[in-house]
């Protein structure tokens, strides 16, 4: 049984149709990949997942159904959202921002061996646990984000362009992290405009093109397929 | 010599009010980005409320300290209540409206309370009662009384407190989380609709504090007493830095001297032309000034207009 069970998913704003009807499946540690260019609706279904935004169509997740519960409380279910552009805490502390991660829990002794965790994660966090999250570069923020979200202990993480603007060393890094997180049995859904890359760690992949999915396939069928090189490899 | 110690000294008292009061404008503006110009009759509510317990209470045998601490109960208990419910239906369904419109609904607001208050309690002032005995002291040839020595400790108790739930509780880290970025406090876990409600209540419960101690301080209750208040507090939320809670203190205690100062000393500066009577004056040329001059106020920082 799917983890994450999405049909018929549709979203709109105002009278524009962003999501016109997805269906998606995540079965549990599975690291699944969601591509498509600039507009296509990755962020807007990322969003709707997470209970950011209202949309019509069934979600379940690990058996429920999620209609109506918001977003606050998805959280606690396990599901969580790395958003796009990161969303740090910018006038709070590095150490802050991983306690708000850790904002629905109340087990205070796991909350400080996950602490420790994120900061074996990202030794990087470690060394600027004090420093205030808004002066640190954009791949630390990404980190900070990452680590945040990982503080909530999800079952399932949502990754929204999580490359976005990064140098190719930080990408790496951050690649790096998602395959250990995802070793770790957390299931991923991993959005990404870097089609190759995403392709690349994850086990299967969506193609989402004009608020539609066009295509799904294991990652390696859609890197090799035709279509997949043309749009978006630049092949 | 002791006319400036004395005005610093009634400078300090009405500043520490000022003070309470900014902070609830000053709260819910960081967190909303929202002017809640109704702030000043909650100040006025809780004053009627305490009084009206007082009335009632002073005919028991209770003792007068008991007297005072539940018609402050009562207060803080009803301002609560009445922040909640504005918010709530005031504010809440206009979230993601222009920002004018929760702007008029404030003043809506303001007027519908002043009016209900003038039905309730009428057009008259009210003597306030002196419950506890009210020595004065001197220092320096100047003269403070217990009333107002109690303003201020109370205030700094308040405010102390204010900034350790703030900075140092799960709540505190919540609001400020909200306030910076509302969408991802959500995605953390935060109930938003319920941190906010929770911070109109906090504002009103230092309004209804704020209310008492003005009312013990004059002497008076009027129902048209929150609106002059309410208007110096929102200034000195804006000369402090509005949003920033050290600038509502700042700017209170600062607003608070410059009035006191301004009134002792604009008579013999004008050779009598502009007298003590003037003092309201001094509240909204520092409005001004702060506007022109540094809008972000003493303590702001220079923040892009929210989207
Ligand atoms: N807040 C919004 N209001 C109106 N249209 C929006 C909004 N956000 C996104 N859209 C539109 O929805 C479509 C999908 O956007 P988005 O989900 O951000 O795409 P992606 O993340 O794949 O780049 C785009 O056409 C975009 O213009
Ligand atoms: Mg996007």
């Amino acid at each position: 049984m799917s983890l994450l069970e999405v049909r018929d998913l549709k979203v709109s704003y105002g009278g524009i149709h962003a999501l016109k009807g997805i269906d998606l499946d995540i079965a549990q540690g599975e690291l699944v990949a969601l591509i498509g260019s600039n507009g296509a609706g990755k962020t807007t279904a990322l969003k709707a997942l997470a209970g950011l935004l209202p949309g019509t169509g069934q979600v379940h997740y690990a058996g429920q159904s999620l209609h109506n519960l918001p977003a606050h409380q998805r959280v606690r279910a396990g599901l969580a959202l790395v958003p796009e552009g990161r969303g740090v805490f910018a006038r709070m502390s590095v150490e802050e921002n991983l306690h708000m991660g850790a904002y629905c829990r109340d087990d205070k002794a796991a909350i400080v061996q996950d602490l420790a965790l994120v900061y074996t994660l990202f030794p990087r966090l470690a060394e600027r646990r004090a420093q205030l999250a808004g002066t640190l570069s954009g791949g630390e923020q990404q980190m900070v984000a990452m680590g945040r979200a990982m503080m909530s202990r999800p079952r399932l993480l949502m990754l929204d362009e999580p490359s976005m603007g990064l140098a190719p060393m930080m990408v790496e890094k951050i690649f790096t992290t998602i395959r250990e997180i995802s070793a770790q049995g957390v299931s991923i859904l991993l959005v990404e405009q870097n089609a190759k890359l995403a392709l690349e760690v994850a086990s299967r992949g969506y193609v989402l093109e004009g608020g539609k999915i066009t295509l799904s396939d294991g990652a390696d069928c859609l890197l090799g397929s035709d279509a997949v090189q043309r749009a978006y490899l630049g092949a | 010599m002791e006319i400036l110690l004395q005005q610093i000294i009634n400078g300090l008292v009405q500043g520490s009010v000022y003070a309470l009061v900014a902070l609830g404008y000053t709260m819910v503006y960081g967190i909303l980005g929202l002017i809640n110009f109704a702030h000043g009759e909650v100040v006025m509510v809780g004053a009627m409320v305490a009084l009206a317990v007082i009335k009632v209470l002073l005919a028991t045998a209770l003792s007068p300290v008991l007297v005072l601490l539940l018609s402050l109960l009562a207060a803080v208990g009803v301002c609560m209540a009445l922040g909640y419910g504005i918010e709530r239906v005031a504010y809440r369904p206009l979230r993601h409206a222009p920002r004018l419109a929760p702007l008029i609904t404030a003043i809506g607001v303001s007027i519908v309370l002043q009016t209900l208050a003038m039905i309730i309690w009428g057009r008259e002032y009210h003597a306030f009662p002196q419950l506890l005995p009210n020595a004065s002291h001197s220092i320096g040839g100047a003269v403070i009384n217990e009333v107002q020595i109690a303003i201020v400790l109370v205030a700094v108790l308040m405010m102390a407190g204010l900034l350790l739930l703030v900075h140092r509780t799960r709540l505190g880290r919540a609001m400020r989380a909200v306030a910076e970025n509302p969408s991802a406090a959500a995605l953390m876990g935060v109930n938003i609709n319920g941190v906010i409600s929770t911070t109109f209540m906090l504002g009103s419960a230092l309004a209804a504090v704020a209310g008492l101690m003005v009312s013990a301080n004059y002497g008076i209750v009027h129902y048209y007493m929150g609106f002059m208040l309410g208007l110096k507090a929102f200034t000195a939320a804006v000369l402090g830095g509005i949003g920033n809670l050290r600038g509502a203190m700042l700017g209170g205690v600062m607003l608070g001297l410059i009035e006191s100062l301004g009134a002792g000393y604009s008579g013999a500066l004008t050779g009598g032309m502009f007298g003590s009577n003037y003092q309201d004056v001094f509240a909204f040329i520092v409005l001004i000034a702060v506007l022109i001059f540094r809008p972000s106020g003493l303590l702001g920082e220079r923040v892009a207009e929210r989207a």
